[in-house]
């Protein structure tokens, strides 16, 4: 594989970073003046990254896909799905971030610079082969995400969630590299393919201690329980489209490289990590939606909610088929435009001096004063929830179904059973906007943008949804067969 | 395609479901009568499928199949049983409408496209031919019930909503999981295929109790009844219809449709689980519907003891039980539909439910009383009404299996004369000695035009019961045919006596 061809293979990161680059030299010299002109070229330059996705994609010669830099990275299709779930999110996190910070009169170009970095981070983490892509892609990622926590210095709940989440972020990051020494103390390479070999048969302490600590690590990004601490105070601390950002790309980018390092390099060892992650699962799924009942704040719920089905993606994980991890993409993919959608509709929430309204109270009776917005809103809740027909039941659905047919009946049973107490809170919510009196808090004309994105997002997870089936079910299928 | 060249199950789903959208954004005059006329097309839809339905025919009929989702299809279809439930809903909705017409003055736009939307579900339900489609259809009823009865319901909604809501998600979730092993152990997800499919007698055992979960909630069986009287004092008069009406069924049908065929084995197995629960349920919450003070309380809980005669005749694995059991679900769903539609009347003049606050109707309000009187009659089972031809059908079905349990069943019937005409005399004999109650109107033509063809109906299949039993003859033979390897014997061991006499005559003769 020479080099030329390990460039074409990484052209998507390549693209973006040239491009991130050229911007953060445009910002540096037009300071705040260049921000819209910044964001918009952000968004084109991403749009840029899919098409190149695209293109790779559909080139003959990389069908099965392909190794870049001697097995550092790989391009193939379940990095290509899950790549373009990013950059869409990321694009979507964008297009609603000027509004925001300009009401504040904060907005700065380095805010879409910042995201371009975190994607080209995660870009680099789902297409990882190697711990040590694995390691720095995530690192660019947090890197970046840090800062935009953070982005509002001068409000103090910003500020602590920055620093929250760096001082976590670091630990969990010390304890991904400390397993990752050992994996690689014992199987004596970084490569995934090679531990993959060497660590065949039973496992000795060494390096599952080592595989625990790489796990751990992984469950703080993605936030699953017993790693979950961080996300409710960032998510309600950062500003909000940092929040939508956070619970949609970074979250697809974390599940799918946690989905290639168990199935690449831990594949021969399913009886270590199936019990790991059916654990985290399970307490993921419960937690998030046991904790979420008692939340007076939208963002520390969706926090929440997105703990929760963070536990649902798992079970399609946990069954180590290639279904399931076919289940855990369709679901991700749902997952990006519930939650995204959910957010943007807190976007829309701010009363008449433009201030932003974050309290579940706020929401009161929503529904007579913005119907529109009031059932999208609705849409989503339900969605999230998982009550057919609306598209998020298609994603329980299909996990439920892989783990089924793994013969994980047990898992299935409770995980279902467990997702009635997360209805709970997601019918609370539509309490709120349908059967309270209103609180008039809310301006009632909403933001042009915001109401098309909320309008395209709900369309999507409403009963219309189930008939893309047919177009997105064969891509996730051809993303879960690359990996096995 | 099918006997009228036109998809004209998914046209009955799709013409609702279009007319809801609409109604989203009209003006209360406009929602009102949109819905109304949209519920009445449907009306004459099916009149046209009941009227075009060939009776001896195919088993399934009016079939239509599109493969549209991937791991499941589109696929529609109606056996008599199915085509009797639409009929039921189709002839409920423009009532239901009706009902609501002055009591709804809030945000009626969205109030009637949740109910074009719940009437979509309905149908669907009844006609889905894919077991996820059902699942779908099944599950998604919960979203505009929540809404009807959260919005508009009375001064506890929001407890009931609640309650409504995440009892029937707990029991439904489990029969998802049940469904999804049962496609990949068939390798189908089509209910007529599936009808065929023997499931191994020990998976058998946990399929059933996951769906049982479902259905007993949604039916709802004793003990896990205690959602349905909270939902119905709190919903509006429609909301409450509806619930009962067709709402109920849904778990009847279950049991009908995939218990009972899919599962036989399983539930021959627990008969007894089944024939206790009822029986409790017909005791108990008769005597329960006894003590209560609240009309739309006391009507809930004669809603309990009534599925209740229901189970115990689809258990009773013979043509008399489960055909009685369809009648009481189709007779109950006219009966409590327009019990609740009485107390609607009453409820919407004086503004409460209690049964002291009133007294004396029949002086003031005759029409009322005697249309009041019939539907408590038919209520009770007495004969000429469509109770009784439903309850004595399913006893009779149920003592081929077991004395015992008709026995007490049969005490439902007594204490179900005793609890309705005991809410009869309170409420229309004795003197009126509320003022406020003196001034009450005698029924309006609105609400003459909406218990009129109800007494009609209820009085037709009390009289004709064959012409709702037709079109199910054939597939309560069918069903019976593939449960019959699993029926219980009866408990009445029937011996041929022996002709003494005659034998001791002919040697006499002989002799002679």
């Amino acid at each position: 594989m020479n080099l030329a061809s390990s460039l074409w293979l990484v052209s998507p990161e390549l693209f973006l970073s040239v491009s991130s680059l050229i911007l953060l030299l445009v910002s540096a010299w037009s300071q705040e003046k260049a921000a819209r002109l910044v964001t918009i070229l952000s968004v084109a330059a991403l749009f840029g990254a899919s098409i190149l996705l695209m293109v790779l994609a559909h080139k003959p010669e990389f069908k099965g896909g392909a190794e870049a830099f001697d097995g550092l990275y790989r391009m193939d299709a379940f990095g290509s799905t899950a790549k373009f779930l990013i950059y869409l999110a990321a694009i979507l996190s964008l297009i609603v971030a000027p509004r925001f910070f300009q009401d504040g009169g904060k907005y700065r170009s380095e805010y879409p610079v910042l995201i371009l970095f975190a994607t080209i981070g995660m870009g680099m983490m789902v297409s990882a082969t190697d711990m040590m892509t694995l390691y720095i892609g995530l690192e660019l990622n947090s890197l970046s995400a840090y800062v935009l926590a953070s982005f509002i210095r001068t409000d103090i709940r910003s500020s602590e969630a920055g620093l929250k989440y760096f001082v976590l972020g670091a630990l969990a990051s010390g304890m991904l590299l400390f397993g990752i020494s050992l994996v690689y103390g014992f199987a004596g390479s970084t490569s995934f393919a090679v531990i993959g070999e060497t660590l065949s048969g039973d496992l000795s302490t060494g390096p599952l201690i080592g595989l625990v600590l790489v796990l751990s690590g992984l469950a703080f990004k993605i936030s699953a329980v017993p790693f979950h601490m961080w996300t409710p105070d960032v998510y309600e601390g950062a500003p909000t489209p940092v929040s939508a950002f956070f619970a949609s790309a970074p979250k697809v980018a974390a599940v799918a490289l946690t989905a290639r390092v168990i199935i690449d390099a831990f594949g021969g060892q399913t009886s270590a990590w199936q019990q790991i992650i059916v654990f985290v699962a399970l307490a993921s799924i419960i937690l998030g939606a046991v904790a979420a009942i008692g939340q007076q704040n939208i963002k520390r719920l969706l926090a929440y909610s997105s703990i929760n089905n963070v536990g649902f993606l798992l079970i399609g994980l946990a069954t180590g088929t290639a279904q399931g991890i076919s289940a855990m993409m369709f679901y991700l993919a749902i997952y990006v435009a519930m939650t995204l959608g959910s957010f943007i509709c807190v976007l829309e929430m701010r009363d008449r001096d433009g201030k932003p309204l974050e309290s579940l109270a706020s929401l009161a009776g929503l529904s007579q004063t913005r119907p529109g917005l009031a059932a999208a809103f609705a849409v989503f809740m339900f969605s999230l929830a998982g009550i057919p027909p609306l598209f998020g039941f298609w994603g329980k659905f299909l996990v439920f179904d892989a783990a089924v047919a793994a013969g994980m009946l047990p898992l299935a049973v409770i995980g279902i059973a467990a997702s009635v107490i997360g209805a709970f809170y997601y019918i609370k919510v539509v309490k709120i906007i349908y059967f309270d009196e209103p609180a008039n808090e809310i301006v009632v004309t909403g933001h042009k943008a915001e109401n098309i994105l909320i309008a395209i997002l709900a369309l999507i997870v409403s009963p219309l949804g189930y008939l893309a089936i047919p177009f997105v079910a064969p891509i996730t299928a051809a993303a879960a067969g690359a990996l096995f | 395609m099918n006997q009228l060249d036109f998809p004209i199950l998914s046209v009955m789903m799709g013409l609702p479901m279009l007319a809801a959208i609409i109604c989203l954004f009209l003006n209360a005059q406009a929602a009102r009568w949109l819905a109304l006329a949209t519920t009445l097309v449907l009306f004459v839809l099916g009149v046209v499928l009941w009227a075009n339905y060939d009776i001896g025919g195919p088993q399934w009929q009016y079939v239509e199949r599109a493969e549209l989702f991937g791991n499941f299809a589109w696929a529609l279809g109606i056996d008599g049983i199915s085509m009797m439930l639409i009929m039921l809903t189709v002839f409920l909705m423009p009532i239901c409408i009706g009902a609501s017409w002055e009591a709804i003055q809030t945000r009626v736009g969205e109030y009637m496209a949740a109910f074009l939307f719940m009437e979509v579900l309905m149908i669907g339900v009844f006609a889905a031919q894919d077991i996820f489609l059902f699942y779908i259809l099944f599950e998604a009823g919960l979203i505009p019930m929540y809404l009807i009865i959260g919005i508009w319901g009375g001064a506890n909604r929001i407890y009931a909503s609640y309650k409504f809501f995440l009892y029937t998600l707990l029991g439904s979730v489990v029969m998802l999981i049940a469904m999804l092993w049962m496609v990949q152990d068939a390798g189908t997800s089509d209910i007529p295929t599936l009808l065929n499919y023997d499931f191994a007698p020990e998976a058998q055992t946990w399929l059933w109790l996951a769906f049982f979960a479902s259905f007993a909630v949604k039916m709802p069986m004793w003990p896990v009844h205690t959602w349905l009287p909270d939902a119905h004092v709190q919903a509006p008069t429609a909301g409450s219809v509806i619930l009962a009406g067709v709402l109920l069924k849904m778990g009847g049908y279950g049991f009908l449709r995939f218990s009972l065929p899919m599962f036989p084995e399983a539930s021959e197995q627990f008969i007894w689980l089944i024939f206790g629960l009822s029986m409790v349920a017909v005791v108990y919450t008769s005597l329960v519907a006894l003590v209560q003070q609240d009309m739309k309380k006391l009507i809930a809980y004669s809603s309990v003891a009534h599925m209740a005669i229901v189970t115990l005749g689809l258990f009773a694995f013979n043509r008399q039980g489960i055909e009685g059991s369809i009648i009481v679900m189709l007779s109950h769903g006219l009966v409590s539909a327009a019990l609740f539609l009485c107390v609607g009347v009453i409820y919407d003049r004086l503004h409460t439910r209690e049964i002291s606050r009133y007294g004396g109707l029949a002086i003031n309000m005759p029409k009322y009383a005697i249309l009041f009187l019939l539907f408590t009659m038919a209520s009770i089972g007495l004969p000429g009404t469509s109770g009784f031809v439903g309850e004595f059908l399913s006893l009779i079905g149920l003592y081929k299996v077991n004395s015992w349990v008709t026995l007490v069943a049969t005490t439902g019937i007594i204490l179900g004369a005793g609890y309705m005409l005991y809410l009869y005399r309170r409420v229309a004999f004795g003197e009126l000695v509320h003022e406020d109650v003196k001034a009450m109107p005698d029924l309006s033509a609105r609400e003459m035009a909406l218990l009129a063809p109800i007494a009609a109906a209820v009085l037709w299949m009390g009289v004709y019961p064959e012409s709702f039993m037709a079109p199910i003859r054939g597939d309560v033979g069918a069903l019976v045919a593939r449960i019959d390897r699993a029926a219980p014997e009866g408990d009445a061991h029937l011996k041929m006596g022996k002709a003494k006499p005659a034998i001791q005559d002919e040697a006499h003769g002989e002799a002679h």
